[in-house]
C-alpha cells in the first residue's frame, strides 16, 4: 500500500489580486485526477466516524469509493440519497466542524476533503446529466396535499422528501426566486447562482409546485391553506429580520442591513447596475461590522464592487471570530482590514444626511460568558473615529414575526422562533411542523435540511394515519 | 406572469394599469400595496392598490413616471405581462367611523386615495376630500372622488382651475371652521404630507400619512425602508405604510429617499424610454 499523504490535494483558486475584482467563483474546484488523488487518501476505515459527523448521515465513505472505482454515476447516487443538494452543501457547509473534524487521518495529519469530494461529484452530475435523468421513480400518488412555506434549504428538502413519497406538494416563496439565503445571501463567488438553480430545478423535476411572489401571512395565512385543502403545512421561512444596535445615527445614508446590501448586490445583481436596474452605494471606505460568515460575504462583496477600503469591525479577538476559517483566511488574503476589538459606539453623519464616520471603542476581553466566549469589555476612554462612508451592520438575524402574528396557536420563544419539537419538527399547532432558521435562530444549511428532512418524515407518517 | 388588462393614460405621464391578479384581488384592503418587477433586470418597486375587482380578478395602480422603472412600465400596454406582482402588502389602512373624515390628495394620489375615500364613507363617516394638482392639465379623477365624497374641493397651484394655492389652505379652513374634524388622512409627495402634518398638528387632529420610502422586498426583510417614528425605528413595508404623521421624521424620510439620486440619473440616462413615452 502506498504511503499515507497527510496533506490533503490543495484546491485550486483563482488568485486573491485578480479575484478581489471579480465576481466568479473563488474555488475552482478539483480536476478529475485531484479528485482521485484527494480521494485515495480516504483509508475507507471502518469507523465511519465521518458519517456519524454529517448532519444528514450521507454514507461518505461509500461515496468516496465509488468514486475511486471510476463509478461516478453511482456516487452521485449514494451522495444524493441523503442529500439532495450536493453541490450547495460541498460549497457552503462548515465541513471542518462536521465531517471532516471526525475524520481519523485528522489525527495524524488533514483530514479528507469531504467537502471537496462533495462538490466534485455533485459538478459532474451537472456537467453529465440532465436534472430529470436522476429523479428517483416517484411512488403512486398520496392524494395528500402539502404546503411548504418557504424555499431556502429546509423548505427545498422537506418538499423533496415529501414529494419522493407520493405526496403531492406546493412550495409558496415570498421573493421571486427559490432558494432563500442560497440565492440572495450567499454571493456569487461562493456559490454561483446557476447552482442553487440547478438544485431548484431538481426539486420541481420530482413534481413539486412551485410559487413564487406568495407572501404567506398576506395571500393566504397559515390557517387558510389548512383550510383549504392542505394537510400539512411546513414552516422553514428562515430568519430574515435584521438586527440593529440602536445607537445614534444608524439610520443615516450609507448604513445598510447586511440583508439589504447582500440582496441588492446578489438576488438584484446590483454588481451589474445599470444593465440591471438595482442600485447600490459603492464606498470608498466600508466598515462592515461582525465577525460572521454574513460579514465576511458582505465585506468581500464590497471589496469586488470596486471599494478602496475595506474593514471588518469585530468586539472580540481572532480567536472568537465565528465564520468559517477558510473564508476568514481568503477575506484576509484578498485585502480585507481585520480591525478587532473593536466595537461602534455612534454614527457621524454630514448635513445631508450620509454617514461620514463611527466613532469606536477599543475593547478588551473578560471573564467568558454564558456562550464559554471571553466577555468583551469597552476600555474606558479609548474611543477613536474611522472615516467610513458606507457601514454594512451584519449582526445576526431574528425570524420575521410575519407568520407568527398570523396564525393562530402558533408557540413562539422570546427571541421570535417557532417553538418545535427537535426529533419530528412539529409545532404546537396541530398539522403544522417547522425547521431549519425560523426554529434555530440563523444557523447552517445543513441544519436547516436535516431538520426539513426528519419533518418530512413525520408528515409522512401523520399523513399516513400513523 | 401578470397580464396588463387595460390601460389608460390619465394625463400627461400618469398612467393607470389594471393587472390581472386575482389572489391579490381577492385579500386587498384600503392602504395595502403590491410590489412590482417588470422582468429580470427590473429593479422592484411599491405601488398603492387603487382599486380591486374580487369577480374579476384584477388590481388596478395608477402610477406617475419618475425614473426609470416607471418609464419602462409606462412603455407596457394591455396585453403585455408585468414578470412579478406581490402582494397585498403593508397593513391595511384603519377604517372607523370617527365622525367627519379629511382626505387630501396630491398629485397621482388622487387614485390611491379612493378607496380609503370610499371605505370610510361606507363605515358611516361623513368624507370631505381635497384633491391638488399644479395645473388644471393634471386634474383626474374628480367626478370618481366627488362620487365617494359629501364634498369635494380642488385646487392648483397655478390657478387655472378651482382654488388656486396648495392643498393646506383648505384644510387650515376646515379645522378651524365650526364642524369637529376627527381626523385626516394625508397620501402625495412626502412635502405635501408633511405640510398637511405641520397644518394639522396646532389643531391636536389626529392625521394619518401613507409613507414612500425606498423598499427592496416589502416584507420587512432588509430595513432599506426604515423611518423614525416617535423616535422608534419602523420598517414602512410592514408596520406601515400608514402613521401618525405627527410623530413622523421627515426630514430623515427626505434625506433617505435621495440616496441613489446619482445612481437614479446615470440609470434614467441608459435607460432608452426617454427617447419617447407614449404618454
Ligand atoms: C450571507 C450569509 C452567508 C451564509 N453562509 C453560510 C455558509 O457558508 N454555510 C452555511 O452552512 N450556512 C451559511 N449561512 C446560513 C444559512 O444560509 C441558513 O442557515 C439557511 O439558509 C437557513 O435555511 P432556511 O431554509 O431555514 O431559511 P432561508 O434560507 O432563510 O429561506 C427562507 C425562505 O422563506 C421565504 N419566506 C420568508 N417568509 C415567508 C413568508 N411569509 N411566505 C413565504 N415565504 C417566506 C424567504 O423569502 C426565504 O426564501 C449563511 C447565511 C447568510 C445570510
Ligand atoms: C408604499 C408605497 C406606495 C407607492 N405607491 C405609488 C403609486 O401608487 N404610484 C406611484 O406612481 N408611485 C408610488 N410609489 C412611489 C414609487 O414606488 C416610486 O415612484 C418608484 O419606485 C420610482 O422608481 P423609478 O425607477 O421610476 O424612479 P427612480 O429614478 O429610481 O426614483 C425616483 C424616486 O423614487 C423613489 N424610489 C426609487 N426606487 C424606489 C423603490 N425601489 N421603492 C420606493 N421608492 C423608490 C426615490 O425616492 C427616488 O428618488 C409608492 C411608494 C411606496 C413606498
Ligand atoms: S422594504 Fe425591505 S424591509 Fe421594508
Amino acid at each position: 500500500m502506498a504511503k499515507l499523504d497527510l496533506n490533503r490535494v490543495p484546491m485550486p483558486r483563482q488568485e486573491p489580486e485578480v479575484r478581489a475584482k471579480n465576481f466568479s467563483e473563488v474555488a475552482l474546484g478539483y480536476s478529475l485526477k485531484q479528485a482521485l488523488a484527494e480521494a485515495n487518501r480516504c483509508i475507507l476505515c471502518p469507523k465511519r466516524n465521518c458519517v456519524a459527523g454529517c448532519p444528514v448521515n450521507v454514507d461518505i465513505p461509500d461515496f468516496v469509493k465509488a468514486m475511486r472505482e471510476d463509478d461516478m454515476l453511482a456516487a452521485v447516487r449514494i451522495l444524493k440519497s441523503k442529500n439532495a443538494l450536493p453541490g450547495i452543501c460541498g460549497r457552503v457547509c462548515p465541513q471542518e466542524t462536521q465531517c471532516e473534524v471526525a475524520c481519523v487521518i485528522g489525527k495524524r495529519g488533514a483530514p479528507i476533503a469531504i467537502g471537496r469530494l462533495e462538490r466534485y461529484v455533485a459538478d459532474w452530475e451537472r456537467a453529465n446529466m440532465s436534472p430529470e435523468s436522476l429523479a428517483p421513480e416517484l411512488p403512486k400518488p398520496t392524494g395528500k396535499r402539502v404546503a411548504v412555506v418557504g424555499s431556502g434549504p429546509a423548505g427545498l428538502t422537506a418538499a423533496a422528501e415529501l414529494a419522493k413519497l407520493g405526496h403531492s406538494v406546493t412550495i409558496f416563496e415570498a421573493l421571486h426566486v427559490a432558494g432563500g439565503v442560497l440565492m440572495y445571501g450567499i454571493p456569487e463567488f461562493r456559490l454561483p447562482k446557476e447552482i442553487v438553480q440547478a438544485e431548484v430545478d431538481y426539486v420541481t423535476s420530482l413534481g413539486v409546485e412551485l410559487t413564487l411572489n406568495s407572501v404567506i401571512g398576506k395571500i393566504d395565512t397559515v390557517d387558510e391553506l389548512l383550510e383549504s385543502g392542505y394537510q400539512a403545512v411546513f414552516l422553514g421561512t428562515g430568519a430574515g429580520l435584521p438586527m440593529f444596535m440602536n445607537i445614534a445615527g444608524e439610520n443615516l445614508n450609507g448604513i445598510y442591513s447586511a440583508n439589504e446590501f447582500l440582496t441588492r448586490v446578489n438576488l438584484m445583481k446590483a454588481y451589474q447596475f445599470p444593465e440591471y436596474d438595482t442600485p447600490v452605494k459603492v464606498g470608498k471606505r466600508v466598515a462592515v461590522i461582525g465577525g460572521g460568515n454574513v460579514a465576511m460575504d458582505s465585506a468581500r462583496c464590497a471589496l469586488r464592487l470596486g471599494a478602496d477600503e475595506v474593514y471588518i469591525i469585530y468586539r472580540r479577538s481572532e480567536v472568537e471570530i465565528p465564520a468559517r476559517r477558510e473564508e476568514v483566511e481568503n477575506a484576509m488574503e484578498e485585502g480585507i482590514q481585520f480591525k478587532l476589538l473593536t466595537n461602534p459606539k455612534q454614527f457621524l453623519g454630514n448635513d445631508q444626511n450620509w454617514v461620514v464616520g463611527m466613532e469606536c471603542y477599543q475593547m478588551e476581553l473578560g471573564e467568558p460568558d454564558e456562550s464559554g466566549r471571553r466577555r468583551p469589555i469597552v476600555k474606558e476612554g479609548s474611543e477613536f473615529i474611522i472615516d467610513v462612508d458606507v457601514v454594512i451592520v451584519a449582526l445576526g438575524t431574528t425570524p420575521n414575526p410575519l407568520i407568527a402574528q398570523t396564525t393562530k396557536g402558533l408557540k413562539t420563544s422570546k427571541w421570535g422562533t417557532v417553538v418545535a419539537d427537535e426529533e419530528t419538527g412539529r409545532a404546537e399547532k396541530p398539522g403544522v411542523w417547522a425547521g431549519g432558521d425560523i426554529v434555530t435562530g440563523a444557523a447552517t444549511v445543513i441544519s436547516a435540511m436535516g431538520a426539513g428532512k426528519l419533518a418530512a418524515a413525520d408528515i409522512d407518517r401523520y399523513l399516513r394515519g400513523e | 406572469m401578470n397580464q396588463i388588462l387595460l390601460r389608460q393614460d390619465l394625463v400627461p405621464k400618469i398612467h393607470l394599469f389594471k393587472v390581472a391578479a386575482p389572489k391579490i384581488a381577492g385579500k386587498a384592503q384600503a392602504g395595502q400595496f403590491v410590489i412590482v418587477r417588470i422582468d429580470e433586470r427590473g429593479e422592484r418597486i411599491p405601488l398603492t392598490i387603487a382599486d380591486w375587482d374580487r369577480k374579476g380578478g384584477s388590481i388596478t395602480v395608477v402610477f406617475m413616471e419618475v425614473g426609470t422603472t416607471t418609464c419602462r412600465l409606462a412603455q407596457l400596454g394591455a396585453g403585455d405581462s408585468i414578470t412579478d406582482f406581490v402582494g397585498p402588502l403593508g397593513l391595511p389602512t384603519h377604517i372607523e367611523k370617527f365622525g367627519t373624515v379629511v382626505c387630501v390628495a396630491g398629485g397621482f394620489a388622487v387614485a390611491t386615495i379612493m378607496p380609503i375615500a370610499r371605505a370610510m364613507r361606507q363605515a358611516g363617516n361623513r368624507v370631505i376630500s381635497i384633491m391638488g394638482a399644479r395645473s388644471k392639465n393634471l386634474i383626474f379623477w374628480e367626478d370618481e372622488l366627488r362620487r365617494v365624497s359629501d364634498q369635494l374641493i380642488v385646487t392648483t397651484d397655478d390657478g387655472s382651475y378651482g382654488r388656486k394655492g396648495l392643498v393646506t389652505e383648505p384644510l387650515r379652513e376646515l379645522l378651524s371652521g365650526d364642524g369637529k374634524i376627527s381626523r385626516v388622512i394625508a397620501i402625495g409627495p412626502t412635502v405635501m404630507m408633511k405640510f398637511c402634518a405641520k397644518t394639522t398638528e396646532p389643531f391636536g387632529v389626529k392625521t394619518i400619512v401613507s409613507l414612500n420610502p425606498i423598499m427592496v422586498d416589502g416584507t420587512g426583510m432588509c430595513g432599506c425602508c426604515r423611518v423614525a417614528v416617535s423616535g422608534a425605528t419602523r420598517f414602512v413595508c410592514v408596520d406601515g405604510p400608514d402613521f401618525d404623521g405627527h410623530q413622523v421624521d421627515w426630514d430623515l424620510l427626505m434625506a433617505r429617499q435621495r440616496i441613489y439620486l446619482d445612481e437614479e440619473k446615470r440609470s434614467f440616462e441608459q435607460c432608452q424610454c426617454q427617447h419617447g413615452t407614449k404618454s
